[in-house]
C-alpha cells in the first residue's frame, strides 16, 4: 500500500515535471525541474529498494551532470533566448509523428501487458552494492573497461578541440 | 519498560526524536561556532574579540540571531522570486538531510543506511543547487560570478575529496557509517595511520567544498563584495549562514569517521580494569578532561577584572564540574547508555578538533587566486588522490596476500605516494604562473 503510493508519487512529480520542463520558456526554471524529474526517478529506484543506484544517480546526474548544464546556462545570455520563438510550427508534419509515437508505444503495452500488473517489491538485499560491483567487475567487463575507454576517448578529445583554439 | 524494547519504538519513535533534536541544536551550535570562530580569530589577531553581550561574550550568537531575525527582508525588484526564495531553503534543507545518515555514537544516529557515507555525499553535493540557483536568481553581476566559482570550484573538488575517502573505504570495505567505524575497532587503529595522504587530500577537498578560507573565492569580500550573497538580507541571509556552518559539521563529521575513528576513544584496544571494578582505565579520559578545564576556569576566575564576569567564569567552572559528573556517573549506567554518552563526547571532540583547523586554517592563509585554485585542484590534487587510490590498494593486496602486517604495508605505500607528490608539486611550481589562462568563467 505506501510501496504503491510511494511509487505513483515519484512517477506523477516524474512525469509532471518533465512536462514542465519542456514547456517552460525560462531555461533556468526548464533546468529546474529537470533536476526535479532526475529527483523522482532516483526515488523510484528507492522505491524498488535499489539504494546504490538512488545514490548514484543523485551523485552523479543531480550533483554532477547538472551543475555543469546550469553553468553552462549561466555563462549564455538569457535575454535574448527569452525572446526567441522556441517552437517551430509544423503542426501536419507533428501530427503525423506523434499518432505514429503513440500507435508505437500502444503496440509495445499491448505486446508486454502482462508484465503491467505491479508486483510486491522483492525483499531488501543488502548487498545490494557488491552486487552491482560484482555484476560489473566479473560478469560485464569487458563492456565496462569499452564504455570507459570510449568516455577517455571523447575527454581527450573535448581537450584537443578546446585546446586548439588557444 | 515494554514500550521501549518494541520494534515500533525503534524504527519510528526514536529516528523521529532523534531527527527533532538535531533540527533543534544546530541552529544553536552554529551561532557558537559562529563565536569560537570570531574569539579564535581575535586570539590569534592579538585582539578579545566579542566582549559586550554577556559575559566574553557568551550571549552573542543570541543577540545576533535577533537581528537577523528583526532585519527587513529585501528581494530586489528583477529578481525571480520563486528562485530567490527557494534557494536558501534548499542550502539548509539539504545540509540538515545529511544528517540523517551520520553516526554521533553507537547510539544516537537516525538511520544507519546501508550506502550511508555516499548519501551523505549525494545530499550535501545537493547543497550547490542553494548557491548556484541564488546567485542566479538576485539577477547580479557579483552574485552570478560568486554562483558560477562556487560551481566551478566544487565539481573540481569534489572529484578530488571523493578519490581521498576511496583510499579509507578500501580499508574500510563498507559504505555504512557504523560499518566503517566497526572496521576501525577491529583493526584497532584509525584509518588516518593508513592513508596520511587520503586524509590531507580530503581535508583541503572539504574546505573547498564548504567554501571556507583559504577557498573562499564565491564570496571573496574584496572581490565581489559577498558573492552569491549579495543582495541577501535578514532572516535568508541567516538561512545561507546557517546551511554553511551546518555542512562543515557534516564534512567534520564524515572526516572524523572515516579517518578519526568515529565515536571510539584513543587506545580502543587497550581493555586494562580498574582492579574490582569492570570499568576499564582509560575510560576515565572524558571526565578527567573535564575537571582539568573545570580547574583552569576556577585558576582563571580570581584574574577577572568585574564582579559579574567572576561569578561567570565560575558558572562555566561548575559546568564543566557537572559534566565530568555525567560523564562518570556515565560508567556506571548500563553498558549501551554508557558507550552512547562516551562516543557522543569522543565523536563531538573529535569534530570539534577538525572544525578547530578549519578555522586555524582561514586566520592562516591568504586567499588563492582563481587560477591558482584550479591548478591545485586539477593539476596536483587530482593526480595525487588517484595515485594514492592505487597505494591504497596495493597495501590492501601486500597485507592480505603477502601476509604484510597492514602498518608497515601502508606506511610503504604512503611514502611512495608522498614521493610523487613531492615530485607533482615540484612540477607545478615550474609551471607558468600567469593570470591569462584562468579557468572557468568566473573572471
Amino acid at each position: 500500500m505506501l510501496n504503491a503510493a510511494l511509487f505513483y508519487f515519484f512517477a506523477a512529480l516524474a512525469v509532471v515535471s518533465a512536462i514542465a520542463m519542456v514547456t517552460r520558456r525560462n531555461i533556468v526554471h526548464a533546468a529546474v525541474f529537470l533536476i526535479t524529474a532526475l529527483l523522482a526517478t532516483a526515488g523510484i529506484f528507492l522505491q524498488l529498494q535499489a539504494q546504490f543506484l538512488f545514490v548514484v544517480q543523485i551523485i552523479l546526474y543531480v550533483g554532477g551532470i547538472m551543475v555543469l548544464f546550469i553553468f553552462v546556462i549561466m555563462l549564455v545570455n538569457l535575454d535574448v533566448s527569452l525572446h526567441l520563438v522556441q517552437f517551430n510550427r509544423q503542426r501536419f508534419v507533428a501530427g503525423v509523428l506523434a499518432v505514429i509515437l503513440g500507435v508505437q508505444v500502444l503496440g509495445a503495452f499491448w505486446v508486454g501487458r502482462g508484465s503491467l500488473k505491479l508486483g510486491a517489491a522483492r525483499a531488501m538485499e543488502p548487498k545490494n552494492t557488491e552486487a552491482v560491483g560484482q555484476a560489473l567487475f566479473q560478469q560485464y567487463m569487458l563492456p565496462f573497461e569499452i564504455a570507459s575507454i570510449l568516455l577517455l576517448v571523447a575527454m581527450i578529445g573535448a581537450v584537443v578541440m578546446a585546446k586548439r583554439r588557444v | 519498560m515494554n514500550y521501549l524494547n518494541s520494534p515500533f519504538f525503534h524504527t519510528y519513535v526514536l529516528p523521529v526524536l532523534y531527527g527533532a533534536i538535531i533540527v533543534a541544536v544546530l541552529p544553536l551550535l552554529a551561532g557558537y561556532i559562529v563565536l569560537v570562530e570570531r574569539k579564535v580569530m581575535a586570539d590569534m589577531q592579538a585582539r578579545l574579540g566579542p566582549m559586550r553581550v554577556g559575559p566574553h561574550g557568551l550571549l552573542q550568537p543570541i543577540a545576533d540571531a535577533l537581528k537577523l531575525l528583526i532585519k527587513e527582508d529585501i528581494i530586489p525588484e528583477k529578481a525571480d522570486r520563486f528562485l530567490f526564495w527557494m534557494a536558501p531553503v534548499l542550502s539548509v534543507g539539504m545540509a540538515l538531510l545529511a544528517y540523517a545518515a551520520i553516526p554521533f555514537g553507537p547510539v544516537f544516529q537516525v538511520a544507519d543506511l546501508n550506502v550511508g557515507l555516499l548519501f551523505i555525499l549525494a545530499i550535501s553535493s545537493l547543497g550547490i543547487y542553494g548557491i548556484v540557483l541564488g546567485g542566479w536568481a538576485s539577477n547580479s553581476h557579483y552574485s552570478l560570478l560568486g554562483a558560477l566559482r562556487s560551481a566551478a570550484q566544487l565539481v573540481s573538488y569534489e572529484t578530488a575529496a571523493g578519490l581521498g575517502i576511496v583510499s579509507a573505504l578500501v580499508w574500510a570495505g563498507s559504505l555504512s557509517m557504523k560499518a566503517i567505524v566497526q572496521a576501525q575497532y577491529d583493526r584497532g587503529i584509525w584509518f588516518i595511520a593508513y592513508v596520511p595522504v587520503g586524509f590531507f587530500i580530503y581535508l583541503v577537498g572539504s574546505i573547498a567544498e564548504t567554501n571556507r578560507a583559504p577557498f573562499d573565492l564565491p564570496e571573496a569580500e574584496s572581490e565581489l563584495v559577498a558573492g552569491y550573497m549579495t543582495e541577501y538580507s535578514g532572516f535568508r541571509w541567516a538561512l545561507y549562514f546557517l546551511g554553511e556552518y551546518a555542512n562543515m559539521v557534516v564534512v567534520a563529521a564524515v572526516a572524523t569517521t572515516l579517518f578519526l575513528g568515529g565515536w571510539l576513544r584513543p587506545f580502543v584496544r587497550y581493555h586494562d580494569h580498574f582492579p574490582g571494578t569492570s570499568i576499564e582505565l582509560l575510560d576515565i579520559l572524558p571526565t578527567l578532561l573535564f575537571l582539568g578545564a573545570a580547574a583552569y576556569c576556577l585558576r582563571l576566575t580570581p584574574r577577572q577584572p568585574v564582579k559579574i564576569q567572576k561569578m561567570v567564569m565560575a558558572a562555566v567552572a561548575g559546568l564543566c564540574v557537572i559534566l565530568a559528573g555525567v560523564m562518570l556517573a556515565a560508567l556506571f549506567a548500563p553498558p549501551g547508555v554508557m558507550a552512547g554518552i562516551h562516543g557522543a563526547f569522543w565523536f563531538l571532540a573529535k569534530v570539534g578538533a577538525y572544525i578547530y583547523a578549519f578555522l586555524w586554517f582561514r586566520f592562516t592563509f591568504p586567499r588563492y587566486r582563481f587560477d591558482q585554485l584550479m591548478r591545485l585542484g586539477w593539476r596536483f590534487l587530482i593526480p595525487l588522490a588517484l595515485i594514492n587510490v592505487i597505494g591504497a590498494a596495493t597495501a590492501i593486496v601486500l597485507s592480505e596476500q603477502w601476509g604484510l602486517h597492514p602498518l608497515p604495508a601502508a606506511l610503504i605505500t604512503s611514502a611512495a605516494t608522498l614521493g610523487v607528490a613531492v615530485w607533482l608539486a615540484s612540477d607545478g611550481a615550474k609551471a607558468p604562473t600567469t593570470t591569462a589562462e584562468t579557468a572557468g568563467g568566473g573572471d
